[in-house]
């Protein structure tokens, strides 16, 4: 039997969600260190698949037959898109589990869900079988949805409902679109196939291109989340526990832009274009509007949510551009807002706990009180607005410089967020880290601890190394968006 | 060492030094920090004098340090630097002056908690100016334009439990990024015609094509190129109508303000303009703008420092007013009276600054020239530099602006049209500056005493790490016009530029020479304002500062004092509705399209009763249904 480094990086983590349910319950260290021992080996082996062919093709191959009746196969591949998204996946995981604290007596159930996640997250990425692709797309749902549920504040019910209703029904028009998709490559070569390969080799009818991608589009928009179905999000978020916001902002919400790179568009190539000015103006209105509300917000993590609306805007931006540097840059900055924001969730988590408020007056001159976090926080900041050297800048460079080449408008409203980006932050930034601190209370929060410094530590130098060498991940990025632009330019 | 080698020491010491003392900031002692922030300065100015000396004036050093950003068609993007005679020209006054100022601030932050962060932010500074004035594209330009962005930041706040400082410091970031988006614009819209973005490339190739009759003067394409640009000098450069940012920039330390805000960072729109001032050889209409820009904030921005009390902030709006007179420079393609102007700029101001920084150091942190007066019988150090800074940026011959303001002043009368009146414009500027700058002066030093009792007492001379650089910078003040003489006497610096702005004359075609029969009227009449201004400001203010001691309650002098409103003018008419807009985003989401969400959901809640009956509400039960159900698809896709 064909089993890879792909299977492997998918069902350690479910080995380990086993092992770590058999850990006694009243021992959090033990329960704590065998999730982390999990996470970090998964981590290490994660880091092979990075060694790609650099002709764009997919690569650690693995094909199991699984549902032959309806040509479903266990199949897997990554290429340049997917294979550093799931090392991020595998990295974001065990900082979280590092990171854990304030869970209480459920403790064990948590980490097996946070390894669980991980299963679904790696395999999304990795399935090239777009009905195991779907089964993935639907297992990531279900651990966050009681990450929220169970762990979450004091509105999670609410929030967790709203989070499983959206992505619900963003799913099932996808489902049917793939079992159209299916039957329609039997109707047209006998046999049923669901395998990536084998519906690019068949495409659509342009009529039902545009049913089937409006399916997908949905399902993918959702996740995004694209202008105006994001309000999920900022509940989500504001309601998560701070493990289950660095997995939302971290990876979850770059399932969409994935979907839209890996299936939506390269089947569906005369929807994809069909659909591109629609889908880019709701982007740049996502990013404008994103940018305007986390200036609205008082609350650390809805201003946080916010800025992802704005960040994911910048990125379909770049994935609908269809322009060989945009999407690139769109491939990169999901990796950065991933980074960056998933170390924003981090950071904002550690300095809730300490004091159970989100208030950005609730704090003040914590650059004095606290000066590592604030530093971080600070550095966090410019990462997100792309001050040039840390990682956001090259994505959102090489969008706006993409962009331009084609839709020169579309790239100067998109370049506003960047003017925004830096009020709203900066004045995130000044009014929890500068000036006095607003009460009592506020003069007493703690700084970051060892563990929480080292949990940081892995972002903060991806931060620096995308921002200085990105040529590293945009070589590998580079040819695979070749690949799937190629269909888009003819005709 | 080869060449290339002592290019990237230049660019990376300061860089390291940051990252050296960021990691030992709580092992070293604070001298021994700022020692080290002193050398990584110095180094690179050795450096720098070194490669002047071997590098000829039509000469280039090209050195790689790595890949950075590849783009497609071969259009990469490198970590790589490129010393000419223009970026060397900076970069000798950079390190230099840096290196001064480093050392006086040795001093005076001594005692600071912040320290050794001071250094750290100043290194990171010098490497970040550095970059952007040797990066040899325009990424990396745009690189170090943010970096000196982020240092001026965090150096305006640096005293950030003062929400004032921490403000001022953000004001300067985001009218910087309005600027910065203009470059931006500029920039993708270069790669868009050009299909690059190395600097050398993109002069080389306008050349070609101007040569191949393919490019004309008044190009479209090129003239927005050279406009988006200027948006984004406006901004680092501190030009109408993205000023604001300056005067409250003085919030930092003093040491920051002579560094920063007046010898180095605010000059980076200048140097982009010369850089590729080919674009404004080849755009009427750019220059023109270029010019009464520059002209209008030179005069604007002098008529608010006639009025302000506070030792800083004159020197502040004079910075904006200098700029400004460069920009006319630029516009009236007198470019190298411009990078003349920049240069000796740096000597005085800094100078000037420096001054300030030592009495108000000496003052105990006192920055109101209406409470000084007789500083000169307690400070005679401070007083004879300071004097002479002031005698410079009057413009009072021998000494370095008066050189530099007249040969920007006389191109621009000479230039004819339009030229001319901005020339005008430039002669009112200078007798204001003058007479401004003597106020200043005799408020500070020569007036009858307005000490109070507690800060005299403390009253004394600042130490010689404040003094030296002081008198180090009067030297240059005294001798900078040497560089580029009137008269056909020798013109060292417009010589070594020469091959910079060839590109651009050859565009131009040939510029007929100012004759010395034009010349020497000038230079009188250009003396006549400045020692008459002077004198004004001397004669006015030398029995002390009269009624101004008192805010003016009404009419021009209200207005001028509060700096034309300006800053309420923009509260109102930008800031407010911005805010004003992202508030009914908040309500907009929050009600408009949530609200609709929630209506759908109340629909899907007699949906959700079913559900609910799944939800038994211990999460054990939770977790044995979903990990029953991955086992049993683990089973199935096994």
């Amino acid at each position: 039997m064909d089993f890879g480094i792909l299977s492997l990086l998918i069902f350690l983590p479910l080995v380990g969600a086993l092992i770590t349910a058999l850990v006694p319950r009243g021992n959090g260290n033990a329960l704590r260190g065998c999730a982390l021992v999990f996470g970090l080996v998964n981590l290490v082996l994660s880091l092979r698949i990075l060694d790609l062919p650099m002709d764009g093709s997919l690569a650690f191959l693995e094909n199991v037959r699984w549902i032959e009746r309806f040509g479903i196969a266990y199949q897997l591949g990554v290429d340049g898109i997917s294979a550093p998204l799931i090392v991020l996946a595998c990295l974001i995981v065990p900082i979280v589990i590092a990171t854990t604290k304030h869970i209480g007596d459920n403790l064990k159930e948590y980490l097996v869900l946070l390894l669980l996640m991980e299963v679904g997250m790696v395999g999304v990425f990795a399935a090239t079988d777009i009905m195991l692709f779907y089964i993935f797309f639907e297992l990531t749902l279900v651990p966050l949805y009681f990450l929220i549920g169970v762990f979450g504040g004091e509105n999670r019910r609410y929030a967790a409902f709203k989070f499983f209703l959206f992505t619900a029904a963003g799913s099932l028009p996808m489902l049917v679109a793939i079992l159209y998709m299916l039957w329609h490559h039997r109707e047209v070569t006998g046999d049923w196939s669901a395998a990536y390969q084998a519906l690019l080799a068949h495409p659509l009818p342009a009529g039902a291109q545009m049913w089937c991608f409006l399916g997908f589009a949905l399902a993918f928009a959702i996740k995004v989340p694209m202008f105006p179905l994001h309000t999920w999000l900022p509940d989500a978020h504001v309601q998560a526990p701070t493990g289950g916001s660095i997995i939302l902002a971290g990876i979850m919400l770059k399932l969409g832009g994935y979907g839209f790179l890996r299936f939506a568009i390269p089947i569906m190539p005369e929807a994809a274009k069909a659909f591109a000015p629609t889908l880019l103006v709701l982007s740049v209105i996502g990013v404008i509007y994103g940018s305007y509300l986390a200036w609205a917000q008082n609350d650390l993590k809805k201003l946080v949510a916010c800025s992802s609306v704005a960040h994911m805007g910048f990125v379909m931006v770049g994935v609908f551009a269809f322009e060989p540097n945009a999407m690139r840059g769109a491939v990169l900055q999901m990796l950065n807002h991933g980074i960056s924001t998933g170390a924003l969730f981090l950071l904002v988590g550690a300095i809730y706990e300490r004091r159970h408020k989100r208030g950005l007056d609730d704090f003040g001159g914590l650059a004095s009180i606290a000066p590592a976090a604030a530093v971080a926080l600070i550095v966090t900041s410019m990462s997100s607005i792309g001050l040039p050297g840390l990682n956001g800048f090259v994505g959102e460079f090489m969008i706006i410089l993409g962009t331009f080449q084609k839709l020169p408008w579309i790239a100067a409203l998109t370049s506003l967020g960047i003017l925004l980006g830096a009020i709203y932050m900066l004045q995130m930034v000044r009014r929890v880290c500068y000036g006095k601190p607003t009460s009592e209370e506020a003069k007493h929060v703690t700084d970051l601890t060892f563990g929480e410094k080292l949990a940081f530590l892995p972002l903060l130098i991806l931060m620096f190394w995308i921002g200085l060498a990105p040529h590293y991940l945009i070589d590998r990025i580079g040819p695979a968006v070749d690949l799937i632009l190629k269909p888009l330019s003819g005709s | 060492m080869d060449q290339k080698t002592l290019v990237l020491a230049i660019v990376l010491t300061p860089f390291l030094s940051a990252g050296v003392l960021w990691l030992l900031r709580k092992m070293l002692a604070p001298a021994l920090a700022g020692a080290i922030g002193s050398l990584a300065v110095l180094l690179p100015f050795a450096c720098s004098l070194y490669l002047f000396k071997q590098m000829p004036a039509d000469g280039a050093i090209q050195a790689t340090l790595a890949r950075w950003i590849p783009l497609t068609g071969g259009a990469s993007v490198d970590l790589a630097f490129r010393v000419d005679a223009l970026s060397l020209t900076w970069t000798l006054f950079i390190t230099g002056i840096g290196f001064l100022i480093h050392v006086y601030s040795n001093g005076y932050m001594k005692g600071d908690a912040g320290f050794t962060r001071f250094f750290i932010y100043l290194n990171l500074f010098v490497g970040s100016m550095l970059t952007l004035v040797l990066g040899d594209s325009l990424p990396l330009m745009f690189f170090g334009w943010e970096g000196v962005g982020l240092c001026s930041y965090l150096l305006i706040g640096f005293w950030f439990s003062d929400m004032e400082n921490a403000k001022a410091g953000q004001k300067a970031f985001i009218v910087n990024r309005i600027g910065d988006l203009g470059f931006l614009l500029g920039l993708v819209l270069i790669f868009r015609e050009f299909g690059t973005l190395n600097l050398a490339d993109v002069v080389a190739e306008t050349t070609r094509r101007v040569d191949a009759g393919t490019l004309v003067s008044g190009d479209p394409t090129i003239t927005w190129i050279a406009i988006f640009l200027f948006i984004g000098a406006c901004g680092k450069s501190a030009q109408l109508p993205l000023f604001v940012w300056l005067p409250d920039a003085m919030a930092g330390p003093t040491p920051v303000s002579a560094l920063i805000h007046a010898a180095t960072m605010v000059t980076a729109g200048i140097y982009m303009v010369a850089r590729l001032s080919v674009f404004y050889a080849l755009s009427p209409v750019a220059s023109t703008l270029v010019a009464i820009v520059g002209a209008a904030t030179a005069l604007f921005s002098a008529t608010i420092a006639l009025k302000q009390r506070d030792i800083k902030k004159v020197l502040a709006y004079s910075t904006c007013s200098q700029l400004g007179y460069m920009f006319l420079g630029l516009g009236v393609h007198a470019y190298t009276a411009s990078v003349f102007h920049v240069v000796t700029h740096a000597f005085f101001k800094a100078l000037l600054f420096l001054g300030a920084g030592s009495v108000i150091h000496a003052l105990h942190h006192e920055q109101d020239a209406m409470k000084m007066g007789g500083l000169k019988k307690y400070l005679p150090t401070t007083h004879r530099t300071f004097l002479i800074g002031c005698l410079a940026l009057s413009g009072i011959p021998p000494f370095a602006g008066f050189f530099s303001k007249d040969k920007i002043i006389g191109s621009a009368l000479l230039s004819g049209g339009l030229g001319f009146w901005l020339g005008v414009i430039g002669l009112i500027t200078a007798l204001m500056t003058a007479f401004y700058t003597f106020r200043l002066y005799t408020l500070v030093f020569a007036s009858p005493e307005r000490l109070d009792h507690h800060t005299k007492e403390h009253l004394h001379e600042s130490p010689a790490a404040l003094t030296m650089p002081l008198q180090l910078l009067m030297v240059l003040s005294i001798v900078g016009g040497a560089l580029s003489l009137p008269l056909h006497l020798p013109d060292v610096l417009g010589e070594y530029l020469s091959s910079i702005f060839a590109p651009a004359f050859k565009v131009l075609g040939a510029q007929h020479e100012h004759t010395i029969g034009q010349e020497i009227p000038l230079l009188l009449l250009g003396t006549m304002i400045a020692v008459g201004g002077a004198y004004w400001g001397y004669a006015k203010y030398n029995q002390g500062p009269g009624a101004e001691v008192e805010p003016a309650k009404q009419g021009l002098a209200h207005t001028l004092e509060n700096k034309w409103f300006v800053d309420e003018i923009y509260a109102l008419v930008v800031v407010g509705p911005m805010r004003v807009l992202a508030l009914l985003s908040g309500f907009f989401d929050k009600y408009v399209i949530d609200g609709l969400v929630n209506g759908l959901g109340n629909f899907a809640d007699s949906i959700g009763r079913v559900v609910r009956g799944l939800q038994t509400g211990t999460v054990h039960t939770y977790a044995l249904l979903f990990v029953g159900g991955a086992a049993f698809l683990a089973l199935v896709l096994l």
